[in-house]
């Protein structure tokens, strides 16, 4: 028999209806291999082994009288990023490593209504800011493949979590490529769904017109399955969707015969190293063999997508972040002298570099004089951006390409130098600024380390790149390497 | 020189909903500190806006009664600034698309009452701040965030103002405005209407408007009065010691009756506003605004001519009814009631409203109902009573005694109007009073008048001011011509 | 555009964060290489581009006026000033506001 943490949420599901084992067995081993294998990784911030275990054990019972359900009983794991009741929510920051909300986010009341183990919270950029989990206060993440080498980011503890087979899937959220770019740089399924998709209530903002919470796991039919339970409109989020969420699970074999898949010729440039060209090309001649037409599009605009990016999300998260003022929760300084000192000094000392940094850009581009040049001037790149994907898309179904320019890159070798960090999400950002659906699969192994491949869809097309995933995921292997036994 | 005073205000109504305007928590006043404060309210992390569909409508109410453009795609904008009051570290306002557009206000000026329009520049729909409480708190502040949150419209007027004295007419109108529409209590004491002033002098004659300063915290309409009149006196010095105003922020300090200047606030002026992303655009249809438009109801200023006219009411009169709507619908069922205007304007404004003053309790909470004073103003009427005992009866009445009839059998006030029983008082009078009848007999016809006043009230006070005056005089003269 | 200390020091006031001495040299440096970034944008005539801010140009929900509040105030505020760095009397403490 397969080991039980080798096993996809969809195995467990079957698993526990057949009571070929129980979810206190399958949490059970599950916390235990945390417990010897994260000091290594570093993927959690915080466990909830007791809080874990009362729920597989309220599972178990439930499954004992006959209760279905998908993610019944099925152990999970949620980004540091969402609020959890009870359960300390730190976001990668000392600013709330002491704060443990009164209130769930909508996500975790929907994950948790259906009856999934948390096990516990896992490890991130600090606010979600970073490509490589090296801002987190609580040190990085290791890349499951190669400790050496980072897990990406933002949410790379959840992405190095289920590489390591510590957890079958999570939650994770992208801002400019948070679940796709670690997704694909720990060789697991990753999907950014629509903006609007998925409630944002409790999830800790960081741009709020870019972030967008998603499933982490091994296979598409995982992701499909956890999206059934995330999506769905929130009455408190007024910038969630009210449109009815499709079973994401239904279409998953539909054939690919007649699919049009665009390759933006920007994508695809001399940026891209040669072997992960290749392996790109090899992935989409797969998709070619199930049916699919490769047609060439252009985004012409794509080169201004980091640029903009670098205004509105640094402006949006200045904004954002103001309410950690060390008034009414998380940190505050010693003995502030004044207001301006209690302000000043709990923000200085609560909040690392790469936050600082993020909140000085923002705060200058919004600053009186510069609100044309940077902020509007952005939101109109982001138009351009938009209208470059609807063109596309009135000639192809889906459009893919690599999910980032190289494969996971040593510690240290960027993070000094914030300017080629962010060029890190040069494939990722565009479609957070159009609000679009992507996804990253595993797509091959280059330097003995996993690469992804990036699809991405109209909008509130989730189902169909779902199946475009799936369809590939059942005559390839890449989703299955495992970086441990 | 001569001077010009130019002055536009910005008036702050608080939005009478029942929760905020972000969030489902109530707006109600004086709850203890921080219990209306949720999740939202607080700014905890992760938390989101969603906007009250009331406040809308009752700021679109606002601009439909100044006949103002309603914005069909209105929007939200942050103000970033940090202030313990403000949880978020921003204020979710409105910018570039408000609400309510350009309208007007008309107000009455000097003693031809000639009619001077203000110009409103703009009402947006923000978000108040909590409080912050300076009582000491271990050497701190201590801060309440109830009020965090509680719909406000912004209503800012164009520079059109002259004097204190239209600044004050323009605010009691916007006063009655909301007021009448229902979507404010007006209630100044709790801070439900404020404004800010923004005060500058000009050579007369010349056009270029003076520098301004901005004269923050005035939440009466007495401070607003005594702090334009302080802070012109204080330009106008200014200038004429050759120094020049500076375009700034000032407190008004009511007890030393200065303003000063709010250096603190100065320096933290660039808010850094941008379109807010956790808010969509707010589209109106124009069916809801039509639906609105149906629900306004008479406004002061019309109800002013209509009172004039329908009741015969003198200007003065009309505009005292009319000032409140509460007092205005009192007035209009005492009326309907008793069918006499004349006489219910006069206890209105009179007995009842000095009354109320002196135990400062609005209209609203009266103790005498608009009924029970027209069933009193009916017994004056109908002669049970005279206007005198008329008074006593309404002591009585506000002291929770019963109705006025009630009253008027239980004290036996009912008026005497029995010919036989007042003649005989008279001839009582009479006969004990030989000097006064030789005196008033000797007298000049129009003399006799006055004398008159003297067996009348001899014969009120021996009837304990139950007889009827008209009979008592009438028999009195009859008797004494003999 | 490339932005001096000067700016990064009033921007940092702004933002209530605070640079020291010895860090503003390296902080002007990376903001403005960031900052270089980002004027790629300027290249671009937008003159005609509305702004996006939101990507489905999507409207606002109005949600009903109606108060949500849990049966005891009391208990739900103690929850949240439990997680509070100072309190008294159900106050937030801050330092002395002066006006």
């Amino acid at each position: 028999m397969t080991a039980l943490h080798q096993l996809t949420l969809a195995e467990i599901h079957q698993g526990l209806a057949q009571k070929d084992f129980s979810s206190r067995e399958i949490t059970q081993h599950l916390l235990d291999r945390i417990r010897s294998l994260d000091k290594t990784y570093n993927c959690f911030i915080t466990l909830d082994k007791k809080g874990a275990l009362e729920a597989a054990d309220a599972a178990d019972s439930l499954l004992a009288k006959g209760s279905e359900g998908a993610l019944l009983g099925v152990p999970f794991a949620h980004k540091d990023i969402f609020c959890t009741n009870g359960i300390r929510t730190s976001c990668g920051s000392k600013m709330l490593d002491n704060f443990v909300p009164p209130y769930d986010a909508t996500v975790v009341a929907k994950l948790k209504n259906q009856g999934v183990v948390m096990l516990g919270k896992t490890n991130m950029d600090e606010f979600a800011m970073g490509s490589s989990n090296e801002t987190s206060f609580y040190g990085a993440v290791k890349n499951p493949w190669d400790t050496n080498r980072v897990p990406g980011g933002s949410s790379g503890g959840s992405a190095a979590a289920i590489a390591a087979r510590l957890t079958p899937a999570a939650t994770g959220t992208d801002t400019g490529g948070s679940i796709r770019q670690p997704a694909a740089l720990c060789g697991i399924t990753g999907l950014k769904p629509t903006y609007g998709r998925v409630s944002r209530y409790g999830m800790i903002a960081f741009a709020s017109s870019l972030d967008q919470g998603g499933p982490m796991a091994r296979t598409a039919e995982d992701a499909a399955i956890l999206l059934n339970a995330m999506a769905g409109y929130d009455n408190k989020d007024s910038t969630c969707t009210d449109i009815p969420v499709p079973d994401y699970t239904a279409e998953l074999t539909q054939p690919l015969k007649g699919l049009r898949i665009g390759l933006p010729r920007e994508y695809f440039d001399e940026r891209l190293n040669e072997d992960m060209a290749q392996t790109v090309h090899c992935a989409l001649a797969e998709l070619e063999k199930l049916g699919a037409t490769l047609i060439d599009v252009d985004l012409p605009n794509s080169a201004l997508s980091v640029p903009a990016y670098y205004v509105i999300a640094p402006a949006e998260a200045s904004s954002n972040l103001s309410r950690f003022d060390g008034v009414r929760y998380g940190y505050r300084c010693n003995d502030p002298k004044d207001l301006e000192d209690l302000y000043t000094r709990t923000r200085s000392e609560g909040f690392g570099d790469e936050v600082k940094r993020r909140i000085l850009i923002g705060t200058y581009a919004l600053s009186a004089g510069y609100y044309d040049a940077y902020y509007r001037k952005a939101q109109q790149i982001r138009r351009l951006i938009n209208q470059d994907f609807v063109s596309a898309f009135e000639q192809v179904d889906i459009i893919a390409g690599p999910t980032s320019p190289s494969p996971a890159f040593k510690f240290g070798s960027k993070n000094n130098d914030p300017v080629s960090m962010y060029l890190e999400d040069i494939y990722t950002i565009a479609v957070n600024l159009a609000g679009l659906p992507g996804m990253s699969i595993p797509a091959g192994i280059v330097d003995k380390m996993p690469v992804g491949l990036q699809l991405v869809g109209n909008y509130f097309a989730e189902a169909k790149l779902l199946n475009v995933a799936h369809q590939y995921q059942t005559v390839t292997d890449w989703h299955k390497a495992s970086p441990i036994d | 020189m001569q001077w010009e005073t130019v002055i536009g205000l910005e008036v702050h109504v608080q939005l009478s909903t029942q929760s905020k305007i972000f969030s489902g928590s109530s707006i109600a006043f004086g709850a203890e500190p921080n219990t209306q404060a949720n999740a939202v309210d607080l700014a905890m992390p992760g938390t989101l806006p969603v906007a009250n569909e009331q406040a809308f409508h009752k700021a679109i109410m606002f601009g439909l009664a100044i006949d103002a453009a309603i914005e069909k795609k209105s929007a939200f904008e942050r103000k970033n600034y940090f202030y313990p009051d403000l949880p978020k570290g921003y204020q979710t306002t409105q910018l570039e698309k408000p609400i309510v557009g350009p309208g007007h206000i008309d107000i009455e000026v000097g003693e031809n009452s000639t009619v001077k329009r203000i110009r409103i520049h703009h009402a947006h729909l923000e978000e108040d701040a909590g409080k912050s409480l300076h009582e000491d708190f271990h050497g701190m502040s201590g801060i309440d965030l109830n009020r965090a949150g509680t719909p406000l419209i912004e209503i800012v007027s164009e520079p059109d103002m002259s004097s204190s004295e239209e600044a004050i007419k323009f605010l009691k109108k916007v006063h009655g405005i909301v007021t009448y529409l229902g979507i404010s209590d007006g209630d100044m004491s709790q801070g439900s209407l404020r404004c800010d002033a923004n005060v500058s002098v000009r050579p007369v004659g010349e056009k270029k408007l003076g520098t301004r300063a901005e004269i923050k915290n005035l939440n009466s309409f007495r401070f607003i009065e005594k702090a334009i009149h302080i802070e012109v006196a204080r330009q106008i010095e200014l200038i004429e010691d050759g120094g020049t105003v500076v375009q700034e922020t000032r407190l008004y300090d009511s007890e030393k009756n200065e303003t000063r200047s709010m250096r603190s606030k100065e320096e933290a002026n660039d808010y850094r506003y941008f379109p807010c992303p956790d808010l969509l655009p707010v589209v109106i249809e124009d069916s809801v605004i039509e639906a609105l438009r149906k629900k306004i109801p008479e406004l002061p200023e019309a109800k002013l001519q209509r009172f004039q006219s329908e009741y015969a009411l003198s200007y003065y009169d009309a505009s005292l009814l009319t000032e409140l709507r509460s007092v205005a619908d009192y007035f209009e069922t005492t009326t309907k009631t008793c069918a006499d205007a004349k006489l219910s304007a006069n206890w209105i404004i009179g007995d009842l409203s000095a009354f109320l003053n002196k135990q400062g309790i609005p209209i609203e909470h009266s103790p005498v109902s608009a009924n029970q004073l027209a069933d009193l103003i009916t017994r004056i009427k109908d002669q049970t009573i005279s206007g005198k005992i008329a008074k006593q009866v309404f002591e009585a009445m506000c002291n929770g005694e019963g109705s006025a009839d009630e009253i008027i059998e239980s004290k036996g006030l009912k008026q005497l109007s029995d010919g036989g029983a007042i003649e005989a008082m008279v001839d009582d009078v009479i006969a004990k009073s030989a000097a006064q009848v030789e005196q008033y007999q000797a007298a000049e016809p129009d003399k006799q008048k006055k004398l008159l006043g003297y067996f009348v009230g001899q014969v009120m006070k021996a009837s304990k001011g139950k007889a009827n005056p008209g009979q008592v005089n009438k028999i009195l003269a009859e008797k004494l011509a003999k | 555009m490339s932005i001096t200390p000067d700016e990064i020091i009033a921007t940092a006031k702004l933002a209530k964060l605070q640079v020291d001495d010895k860090d503003i040299s390296e902080v002007t440096e990376r903001i403005s290489a960031i900052l270089e970034l980002v004027d790629q944008m300027q290249a671009i005539d937008t003159s005609e581009i509305q702004p996006m801010a939101n990507v489905l140009d999507a409207v606002q929900y109005l949600r009903p006026d109606t108060i949500v509040e849990p049966d005891n105030k009391i208990l739900r505020r103690d929850q949240f000033q439990q997680i509070a760095p100072a309190t008294d009397e159900g106050l937030y403490l801050v330092p002395k506001v002066i006006e």
